[in-house]
């Protein structure tokens, strides 16, 4: 067993001097790690800012990126109620159809559409947007995070970090520098030593203070907004993680106190062999 | 089962009328009531009744998954984000299953590992270990095609690049490529029979499994020791013995299982699943789930042609060769003592292939370049070395200590108090 550790001790320090060594990958800066109401054993998503999140979206975002797999009734999972969430769908027009004569129609959204995207297609939307098509942001929170490391990789087994997305899609947002540090930026594309595969991106940035009215008084800021969006995304991409959390908690409390009687037992049964 | 006479009585006048008929009660009696199991065996044998738990919860799952889930390359991947969003506790099934399978290969590993340190292989038990990797072939097969499904960016290239494999294969190579694709590249064609198949394979692991048991209840199961029942008082009944260990042991196991689905479900998968595939965009770095990674490793290291075999086929054939050699095991192990508690130099080497196994798996997650390329040749070195080499010579130069006489004077040595404890992993 003692080789055993000394072998893996060895094995560490070996993986650090080359994960060091290997620095010339992308993104150029790593995310700084915030707080989230959503982080934890017990976390809970803000409704509050998750309004803030659509809010950014509806007025920023979603003028080039979609939102195919969110209905306007998920919205009810933000604190509005039904009507509020009928009321916001029926903004927004869809098409239907076809209708008795063979015709397609458009019609104000009912809460069982999901949010229209802004192009018809992902050609359209390339077209409309130098050649890069904006990802749709149904799962983006989970579909994007910086790599770890070692040994981080393994710490975060027991802090629980699952918040790679937003705190990537924060740093992103809030990360444009005019100065490129002498790398070559191409042509159309801005700088972002946050972005995880280039030195620059075709966004430009999207953010800039005061361009959405907050109702609640939270600061009309670009770090504010870039975290409201980043954690409406998170919802967004896994809407049920507080029931999974809740859930859990009573799965591991019943496993824990199944687990000791039938230690128990087992100790009894088999007191008499030893 | 054993061989042995059976105990069971029916005590009931419904018990006797099947036993005459359909011995059922009779063979659930002695296999898992009277079955007599050694009374040494510590908690790295409980792996056994955990793998086969898994295999209960990855069928359930699957089977409701499958309800919902549609394999077309069209709808499949939207189709799972609705069993995440609509479907009732749809998001607890999947993120069981798909974490499932994880701790399913967790489990086995151990399996493995515990059977290498403790020399469970070694006659009369070759069939049992031999059925013991069939079932770990079935389920590597079955666990990669269970990832294309999702229809993922890493479930599109994992599946090209690993369908790949097969045309460094001479002559036949493009054949059996195109005859699991269904086509030229991965398609619909594909999604379709890899589903179709990965329904099949659990239920064909199920049936080697029976064998696998079959074969453990007529051998006996091994033990720390090493040595064979001698005596009654060498084994306990499995009822209640076994089954409570093993039991204690399952909600252990399930209660670091449960943590990971419900509090890090997606800590062991990759990012890029949660893309759908697009055949034009090839992600930066294709990696494989995380209990494929040492063979990549193994495929990637063979960076040279040897003679006529060329770089890419001998990558292939390392891979094939590192699965390949543990079917011979039994047969290239020459130490007369079973057991690595006994052989302290079989034990160091032991210990250092399980982290070269390691080592293996997290090189391949790194991309085949630079100093990792050299790490996996060394890596792999090891890795064969410890079967073809370590184990045929080390059986005929290294002294073991001496074995006890039966189980029941090892138990007895260690719960002296104040003396060494011989049966200690």
């Amino acid at each position: 067993m003692k080789t055993f550790l000394n072998g893996l001790a060895a094995l560490g320090l070996g993986i650090a001097m080359v994960t060091s060594a290997d620095a010339a990958e992308y993104p150029l800066k790593k995310p700084p790690q915030l707080e989230w109401s959503f982080d934890g054993p017990f976390g809970t998503y803000d409704k509050g800012q998750l309004q803030r999140g659509l809010k950014v979206y509806r007025e920023v975002c979603s003028s080039c990126h979609s939102l195919d797999l969110v209905a306007f009734r998920n919205l009810e999972d933000l604190g509005y109620t039904e009507e509020q969430a009928r009321a916001i769908a029926s903004e927004y027009e869809v098409e239907d159809g076809p209708d008795e004569n063979g015709d397609m129609f458009t019609r104000p959204a009912t809460p069982s559409d999901h949010f229209p995207a802004p192009f018809a297609n992902p050609q359209q939307a390339a077209a409309s947007n130098n050649g890069a098509a904006p990802p749709d942001f149904s799962l983006l929170a989970k579909a994007r995070a910086v790599e770890r490391g070692f040994p981080t990789f393994l710490f975060d087994i027991f802090t629980q970090y699952a918040e790679g997305g937003p705190d990537y899609i924060h740093a992103l947002l809030t990360g444009y520098e005019e100065d490129a540090e002498g790398h070559e930026v191409p042509e159309g594309t801005y700088y972002n030593p946050y972005f995880l595969s280039a030195v620059s991106l075709s966004m430009a940035p999207p953010l800039s203070d005061g361009m959405v009215t907050y109702e609640d008084g939270s600061p009309e800021t670009v770090d504010q907004y870039a975290r409201d969006i980043a954690a409406f995304m998170m919802w967004a991409a896994e809407p049920h993680m507080e029931a999974r959390k809740a859930t859990g908690f009573t799965v591991m409390v019943f496993l824990v106190l199944f687990g000791g009687l039938v230690y128990l037992t087992k100790r009894k049964v088999w007191a008499e062999v030893h | 089962m054993s061989g042995g006479h059976s105990t069971y009585t029916p005590k009931t006048g419904l018990g006797r009328w099947m036993d005459a008929r359909l011995p059922l009660p009779r063979l659930v009696y002695d296999s898992f009531v009277a079955y007599p199991v050694p009374r040494n065996l510590n908690y790295a044998y409980t792996f056994g009744g955990i793998l086969t738990l898994m295999l209960a919860v990855q069928i359930l799952t699957g089977i409701v998954l499958a309800m919902h889930y549609a394999a077309n390359t069209e709808i499949a991947f939207n189709s799972v984000e609705k069993i995440m969003r609509d479907v009732n506790s749809g998001w607890l099934l999947r993120y069981l299953h798909s974490n499932g399978a994880s701790f399913f290969f967790i489990a086995v590993y151990v399996h493995i590992f515990r059977g290498l340190y403790y020399g469970s292989y070694k006659a009369p038990r070759e069939l049992l270990w031999i059925l013991g990797c069939i079932i770990y072939l079935l389920m590597m097969a079955t666990a990669f095609m269970g990832y294309v499904l999702p229809w993922g960016q890493m479930s599109f290239w994992g599946a090209t690049v690993i369908t790949g494999f097969f045309t460094a294969i001479p002559l036949v190579g493009d054949w059996i490529q195109q005859l699991l694709l269904g086509g030229f590249a991965v398609d619909n064609p594909t999604l379709n029979r890899f589903f179709s198949l990965h329904y099949l394979l659990p239920f064909m692991i199920a049936g080697v499994v029976v064998l696998h048991i079959w074969a453990l209840h007529v051998t006996g199961q091994s033990n720390p020791t090493g040595i064979e029942v001698k005596q009654k008082t060498d084994t306990v009944a499995f009822t209640p013995y076994a089954t409570i260990k093993d039991g204690f042991a399952m909600v252990v196991f399930f209660l670091v299982f449960a943590y990971f689905v419900f509090y890090i479900p997606n800590y062991l998968g990759h990012p890029d699943n949660y893309i759908e595939a697009n055949p034009l965009k090839t992600p930066a770095h294709i990696v494989p789930e995380w209990y494929f990674l040492p063979f990549y490793a193994i495929l990637r290291a063979i960076t040279f042609n040897i003679g006529p075999i060329d770089s890419k086929l001998g990558g292939v054939l390392a891979m094939f060769g590192a699965i390949a050699v543990l079917f011979v095991v039994p047969w290239l192990d020459t130490s007369k003592v079973r057991s690595a508690v006994y052989r302290p130099w079989y034990k160091l080497f032991f210990w250092l292939f399980v982290a070269d196994a390691i080592f293996l798996g997290w090189l391949g997650s790194r991309p085949a370049e630079g100093t990792y390329v050299a790490m996996a040749q060394a890596a792999t070195l090891y890795y064969f070395a410890f079967f073809v080499v370590v184990m045929p010579v080390l059986g005929l130069v290294e002294t073991p200590r001496r074995p006890p006489n039966s189980i029941t004077e090892a138990v007895l040595e260690k719960n002296k108090p104040g003396t060494p404890a011989a049966g200690e992993a």
